[in-house]
């Protein structure tokens, strides 16, 4: 089965971020619903021509964060519990920390950055 | 005997009167991609070599696929295909000929296999060699090894002076040909984006010596960029994983491997800001490594 995952060079993010966010897109959009296997590391790795130990790196990540379970030996699926909401506020979260991080590195008070938010309201 | 190591160096040493290869330990495991990366004259081509039992090591250790080198090298090569530019073919026979040629010495010659790569290829077996193009002759040549199914792959720059389509077919049916888990690849490449994209693990060769050798992920996660402010010129703090700073002004950029989570503060606490963290290139890593190498021997 082709899955067609598709790496940048000019994304400037390591090769397993990028392979962890197109796996969380096929979830997000309803593609792969809650306990569809996904493509063993070996077949994903030979199939988007990126190494195993990166593909590997991508799922033991995604596992960490609860977005698939892997059974030693015998694959890995997508989680369950894991559904569409909530894997989006993760999202949000995971920007918006990005989003106070630069707000301090510029000097901008909690109260700019508030204010900024609700601009784009 | 370790079956479950593809390559097992220790302690390999090989004196020329120019150049001096000392103690290298190289391993890795079946089922994975190794890649040498290292500027010209590092001394890549010879470990290959030395490894094929085509150089014998002044002292040290090999194992391939379990043999020991080059005293079993009769057994090993029926397991390992072996490409390199100094590799002939005969120019004025086929493509064809080649191919029955090798069937004829390897039992374990896979015509299907053959067929299928000669289409992904788009090469025609009746064209003779002396009309190959540069990327078609490596392909042929990959063609012949990869068709004879060995456990081992030893590339000498197999992607040297391939245009990009070529490139990516030649690095495609690497990586296919790792369809199980014994089935290995040793490779060495001027083309850093190469080796970070299909290795597992990465070697660092600079001048006869390993300067690295680890697990890809943990090489490039190991590395970063540190752009840094100094509103108040204080010293920067030498750390010893440091290998490149650069000042302009009051902004700073430090270069370091074997990162941590502490690194940031040990600059803040110096007195300076730390603007962004930066992750590396291979070929950045490559140009900072050959840079820190060439200043300390200096």
């Amino acid at each position: 089965m082709e899955h067609n995952f598709l790496l940048s060079q000019t994304d400037k993010r390591p090769m397993y971020q990028q392979i962890m966010e197109q796996v969380k897109q096929r979830i997000a959009v309803g593609d792969w619903r809650p306990n569809t296997p996904l493509p063993s590391i070996r077949e994903l790795a030979t199939e988007t021509k990126v190494s195993i130990i990166t593909v590997k790196r991508a799922y033991m990540e995604l596992e960490r964060e609860g977005v698939i379970f892997t059974q030693q030996g015998k694959g890995s699926w997508v989680n369950d519990s894991q559904d569409l909401n909530e894997l989006q506020r993760l999202e949000l979260r995971q920007q918006v920390e990005k989003v106070i991080k630069l707000a301090k590195s510029l000097n901008i008070s909690e109260d700019d950055l508030v204010e900024m938010i609700k601009k784009y309201k | 005997m370790n079956t479950t190591l593809a390559v097992n160096c220790k302690a390999i040493t090989k004196h020329y009167p120019h150049f001096q290869m000392e103690n290298i330990d190289l391993s890795f495991e079946q089922g994975t991609v190794m890649g040498l990366v290292g500027p010209n004259g590092a001394g890549k081509s010879t470990i290959l070599r030395i490894i094929m039992g085509l150089v014998c090591a002044d002292s040290g250790s090999v194992e391939v696929l379990g043999y020991s080198m080059p005293g079993d090298q009769v057994e090993a090569k029926r397991d390992i295909g072996y490409i390199s530019e100094d590799m002939r073919l005969y120019e004025s026979e086929t493509i064809s000929f080649h191919m029955e040629f090798i069937k004829s010495i390897f039992n374990s010659w896979d015509d299907e296999y053959a067929a299928t790569l000669l289409r992904r290829f788009d090469l025609k077996k009746e064209q003779k060699v002396k009309g190959l193009s540069h990327g078609q002759r490596v392909k042929a040549t990959l063609l012949l090894a990869l068709a004879r199914r060995p456990h081992l792959l030893v590339f000498d720059e197999p992607t040297t002076g391939l245009d990009p389509a070529a490139r990516k077919d030649v690095l495609n049916e690497m990586m296919n040909a790792l369809e199980d888990e014994t089935r290995s690849i040793l490779f060495s490449s001027h083309n850093t984006l190469d080796i970070e994209q299909i290795s597992d693990f990465i070697t660092f060769i600079y001048n006869g010596r390993i300067i690295e050798s680890r697990n890809k992920e943990e090489f490039l996660d190991g590395w970063r960029r540190l752009r840094l402010i100094n509103m108040e010129n204080n010293p920067v703090p030498g750390l010893a994983n440091i290998r490149e700073i650069q000042t302009s002004g009051k902004l700073c950029t430090v270069t370091l491997n074997n990162y941590n989570d502490t690194i940031p503060e040990q600059f803040t606490s110096a007195g300076l800001s730390v603007d962004t963290i930066e992750r590396l290139t291979l070929e950045e890593i490559f140009l900072s490594n050959v840079k820190y190498a060439r200043e300390g021997s200096a």
